[in-house]
């Protein structure tokens, strides 16, 4: 069984940005349990002579060359924001510094 | 030549350096010099360009949109790797970096985490106390994010407006290990850092303009022990001389609150300049947590001995290898080495003028570099497509230096000739003749002038003979200044002191 807590739950929400009620996190939690579960019954599987791999189409190093193409208008890229100033998409405040 | 040395800014008092020992690790982001973004065909040339204007569904993140590497990215990380000593990784892969905030569209920045191209380098670089060599855990590849502008609207409320051209601009973190132990050697890695990554054509790493943004990770613990103390990470200073200043406020604080017994909490702090003094931006209650997990939408990327042999070829000579060659092999002083190797429009007429013509003494060269050709460097920004100063060239530079070493110019109008030359780009020839400047060394003609100049100025000549052999200078001013700078200085003053030397009576 699973042990991830009610506290853990709240935890990835507050990094998703989602405000979850008591009882979505109740919810959550047994759902979460549950996959964490499935992937411990996967995890009983012999890989150790597996390679990991984070790619299923067996391609590498596809790169393109430093050569610029045209942009968006202001308008084609603002066409879906929820409000503008000018050629600015307005958000609430964010106070504090930036990442990275 | 005389080189001022900017007053040195406050530093930490003996007694707080004597119980504690400052450990630093420094972290830089620079911008990498691309025409386009990291992911995405948008143009990285958007300095100053209206908001919104460089931007596609890739780098603002829409869905559906998958990215593609930019190669030329790539390949100034591993030149960067192969100039700091680094290994690079046979194989690496990008990894997406949670987090949720305004200025990243996608929710992730796509980065590097397990595999950073370039790890387990070192720089070093003089300091006062002599050369300090700082290890290099790692340099990686990753996407710059957008801008915000904090504003208020007419109705008066707080909001911040989002600007994506910077969105998926190529960004190259390098971060070294807690090796630097004062706020001098932070600044100097960051302006050793800065001269590498410019001489390796990597970025313009310009700090005002955010090319170039140093952190420092400073904590303190007593003198003889190992244990690190409480971390603390300081960021927004955009100069040099502002990281040394701000390590060495975050020293002081972080003595003086140890002194008083009060702990230090792991936070984020910001500087400020104007203040003088750092502040808390935010508290790490919580270990980041960015859920890093491999970026499904590019494949991994393997680099091999061909592609690396490839990039090592076109490696441009490093600003450590260039100062030891210009004092080993040309017997520049180290000091003249450094200041030249320092400054791109004095390095590159130095290597400029000594192609021109080998046969020019290399000290020569680098007097007039370092010394009037530097200080035109400082005043006019134009620069020639060789990096030249103004509109000046380097067979015209090499002329005028013969020209003095042959004696036909006085050093003062070689001068003036310099200046006129950087300025409008006319051949040396053309001014000499236009000025009518021809310097004069015969002794005979001067002898008119010496005595003028000597009857005019009773009070220096008083001065020499009362014991004050500095008068002298004034005097050879004088008499240049009376044949417009065209007399031989040396000369002039041999001239000058036969007359005075002579017992007071025959004058």
């Amino acid at each position: 069984m699973a042990t991830l807590s009610r506290d853990d739950v709240a935890h990835v929400a507050h990094l998703a940005r989602l405000g979850l009620t008591d009882e979505e996190l109740a919810r959550l939690e047994g759902q979460l349990n549950h996959i964490l579960d499935q992937y411990a019954i996967l995890a009983q599987l012999d890989t150790d002579a597996i390679p990991p791999t984070a790619q299923t189409i067996e391609l590498e190093n596809i790169l393109r060359d430093d050569v610029v193409q045209p942009s968006f208008t202001p308008d084609e890229a603002l066409a879906n924001a929820p409000e503008r100033d000018g050629d600015f998409i307005v958000v609430p405040p964010i106070i504090g510094d930036s990442e990275p | 030549m005389t080189a001022v040395r900017a007053a040195p800014p406050t530093g930490v008092p003996a007694s707080v350096l004597e119980r504690y020992e400052p450990v630093i690790g420094i972290e830089v982001h620079c911008q990498l010099r691309t025409a386009s973004k990291m992911f995405c065909g948008c143009s990285t040339d958007y300095d100053g360009a209206p908001p919104n204007t460089h931007t596609c569904p890739v780098c603002l993140g829409l869905p559906g949109a998958l990215p593609t590497i930019n190669r030329l990215a790539v390949e100034h990380v591993l030149t960067t790797g192969l100039a700091i000593d680094a290994t690079i990784a046979a194989t690496t892969r990008w990894e997406r970096k949670n987090y949720f905030y305004p200025d990243l569209p996608k929710g992730y920045q796509i980065s590097q985490y397990a595999i950073p191209l370039a790890a387990a380098g070192r720089l070093t670089f003089g300091t006062s106390g002599g050369d300090v060599t700082v290890g290099i855990t790692r340099a990686h590849l990753e996407e710059d994010t957008a801008k915000l502008v904090h504003a208020t609207t007419p109705d008066g409320r707080k909001v911040s407006l989002v600007d994506f051209n910077r969105s998926g601009a190529p960004l190259m973190e390098i971060v070294t290990e807690p090796d630097v132990r004062s706020a001098e050697a932070a600044r100097r890695y960051a302006e050793e850092l800065q001269l590498l990554l410019r001489a390796i054509g990597v970025s313009n790493a310009d700090m005002e303009r955010g090319q170039m943004r140093v952190e420092a990770n400073v904590s303190l613990r007593p003198r003889g022990t190992e244990a690190f103390g409480t971390r603390v990470e300081v960021k927004n200073m955009n100069s040099f001389r502002s990281v040394e200043r701000a390590v060495n406020f975050e020293i002081e604080r972080q003595a003086a609150a140890l002194d008083a017994g009060q702990p230090l909490v792991q936070e984020t702090r910001g500087w400020d300049d104007g203040r003088g003094s750092t502040y808390q931006m935010r508290l790490k209650e919580t270990s980041e947590d960015y859920r890093y997990f491999p970026e499904p939408d590019l494949p991994p990327l393997k680099v091999d001995a061909v592609w690396l042999d490839e990039v090592r070829a076109r490696l441009a000579e490093l600003p450590t290898a260039r100062r030891s060659r210009y004092t080993s092999e040309l017997g520049l002083s180290a000091y003249d080495a450094a200041v030249i190797v320092a400054d791109p429009a004095m390095s590159a007429a130095f290597s400029a003028v000594l192609a021109s013509d080998p046969s020019l003494p290399p000290k020569e060269v680098a007097n007039l570099v370092a010394g009037d050709y530097g200080r035109a460097a400082k005043e006019i920004q134009e620069r020639t497509p060789d990096g030249l100063v103004g509109r000046s060239s380097a067979a015209e530079l090499a002329e005028l230096l013969r020209r003095v070493a042959a004696g036909e110019l006085s050093r003062a109008n070689a001068k003036e000739v310099l200046g006129e030359h950087v300025r409008s780009g006319e051949a040396v020839s053309g001014i000499v003749a236009a000025r009518g400047f021809r310097q004069i060394s015969d002794a005979s003609a001067l002898s008119d002038v010496v005595d003028e100049v000597l009857a005019a100025n009773p009070a220096a000549v008083g001065d020499y003979r009362a014991g004050k052999p500095q008068a002298v200078g004034f005097l050879v001013g004088q008499v240049m200044k009376a044949t417009r700078g065209q007399a031989n200085a040396g000369v002039v003053q041999a001239a000058l002191r036969e007359r005075l030397d002579r017992p007071a009576g025959d004058a």
